[in-house]
């Protein structure tokens, strides 16, 4: 199995984990190599040159009439581990419809696509490191991990962050949801606590009246370097 | 490391999932990264495999990489790819052979790109960096030196055979020629 030396390994799902059946054929053996601080690459840019458009972070305006469902406002901040907002970082999410199908070919979940939602925004963080997204709640979808499986309702993010290790692909659940102990994606994270941090807040100050409810969900990503390189070319 | 007093814990990782494509930039965008960049042309194919011998139609691949100066973020070149592979596992970088980056007390590192892998059953993304067979830096580059030396081989582009300035690269998750991946 691998293992890692992660300061917060477990606050961060394993390599090797089977009963995430995929995992199986794809998680690496042998153990991972340690890169000392001094040789990590420092300088490996921040990716966020794609040009952003309102349009990009309103999931419910990309097409010629409102989606399905339950319309919902998804904001939050980005951090690093020391508390510094990351600003101006490119964020980008995917998610399902509000029938829990995927805008994709592969995905074969026998429930409708909706002609006026594809699921796809990106937004640039302000310089507080807040975001915004106005989207529509999506469905919980069967998948076919272990009999009867079923995902909870998500929203992937990605996020690039200020350097190559601050690098984030992960996922934002909803609270409550019934579905989360026979979830080997979520519970394939050891730490209680960091598996909470993956749940959006209710938060009634971030709804829209008559209009949108309001999911919180902040993100702290690995943070910078204390010892930069020296001496670059 | 020098995680310092860390007053936050980082969100935890989870899967990519199989259904990221349609919230990627056009691929012919980012499968570009030379971009109007100085430098010597080249494609990199890469291809991915798993523990089975199997090519992975859903693998996610991000390089990083210094312009052929050697440095990261350079005006006008931003030095970013991202491609999905497809059905044979494997997808097609056009970009520049970087130059050599600065390393500590002032060594150079051999010219290579840096590689985020991402994919469905991964829940955590991997790194790892591919280097070009045949670099005389190779020898002296401080990471190549962190990894034993019957795995260096699995970091290195080779050319193809019959093709100029074109380099492929498996990345293989398990078996006996695992790709070696760095834990940053």
């Amino acid at each position: 199995m691998s293992t890692d030396s992660r300061a917060d390994a477990r606050s961060q799902p394993p390599l090797t984990y089977p009963p995430y059946l995929s995992n199986a054929l794809r998680a690496p053996a042998r153990p991972l190599i340690k890169v000392p601080g001094n040789l990590r690459d420092l300088a490996a840019p921040v990716y966020g040159y794609l040009p952003v458009g309102q349009a990009d972070s309103d999931l419910t305006r990309q097409h010629g009439a409102e989606p399905l469902g339950e319309r919902i406002i998804v904001s939050g901040r980005i951090l690093d581990e020391d508390g510094r907002p990351v600003r101006h970082t490119l964020v980008e999410i995917w998610q399902a419809n509000a029938a829990g199908r995927y805008f994709h070919a592969l995905d074969d979940h026998p429930a409708p696509l909706d002609p006026n939602f594809t699921g796809a925004g990106r937004a640039i963080t302000d310089g507080a490191g807040h975001y915004r997204f106005l989207t529509i709640k999506p469905g919980a979808y069967p998948w076919r991990n272990h009999p009867n499986a079923w995902r909870p309702a998500h929203i992937h993010f990605s996020l690039f962050g200020e350097s190559f290790e601050s690098r984030l692909v992960t996922q934002m659940y909803f609270p409550n949801d019934p579905l989360f102990p026979q979830d080997p994606i979520l519970q394939s994270i050891p730490d209680a606590a960091a598996q909470r941090r993956l749940v959006s807040e209710f938060d009634l100050a971030l709804t829209e009246p008559e209009w949108a409810l309001g999911y919180r969900f902040d993100i702290v990503l690995r943070g910078r370097h204390s010892t930069p390189f020296e001496g670059r070319a | 490391m020098s995680r310092g007093h860390a007053d936050r814990v980082a969100t935890p990782s989870q899967t990519v999932g199989p259904f990221f494509h349609f919230a990627l930039a056009p691929d012919e965008r980012l499968g570009s990264v030379a971009g109007n960049a100085v430098g010597e042309r080249l494609q990199l194919r890469v291809r991915v495999i798993d523990g089975a011998g199997m090519p992975l139609p859903d693998a996610l691949v991000e390089v990083y990489q210094a312009n052929a100066a050697g440095e990261y973020g350079a005006s006008g070149f931003a030095g970013f790819g991202r491609l999905a592979t497809g059905h044979d596992g494997s997808c097609l970088f056009e970009t520049i052979r970087p130059g050599r980056a600065a390393a500590p007390e002032g060594s150079a590192q051999a010219p290579h790109l840096n590689v985020c892998l991402f994919m469905r059953g991964l829940l955590r993304h991997l790194y790892t960096r591919v280097y070009f067979a045949g670099d005389p830096d190779l020898e002296t580059d401080p990471l190549l030196a962190l990894v034993p030396a019957d795995r260096r081989a699995t970091l290195l582009a080779t050319p193809t055979a019959g093709a100029s300035n074109s380099w492929e690269w498996e990345i293989r998750l398990q078996g006996p020629h695992e790709t070696v991946f760095f834990d940053l």
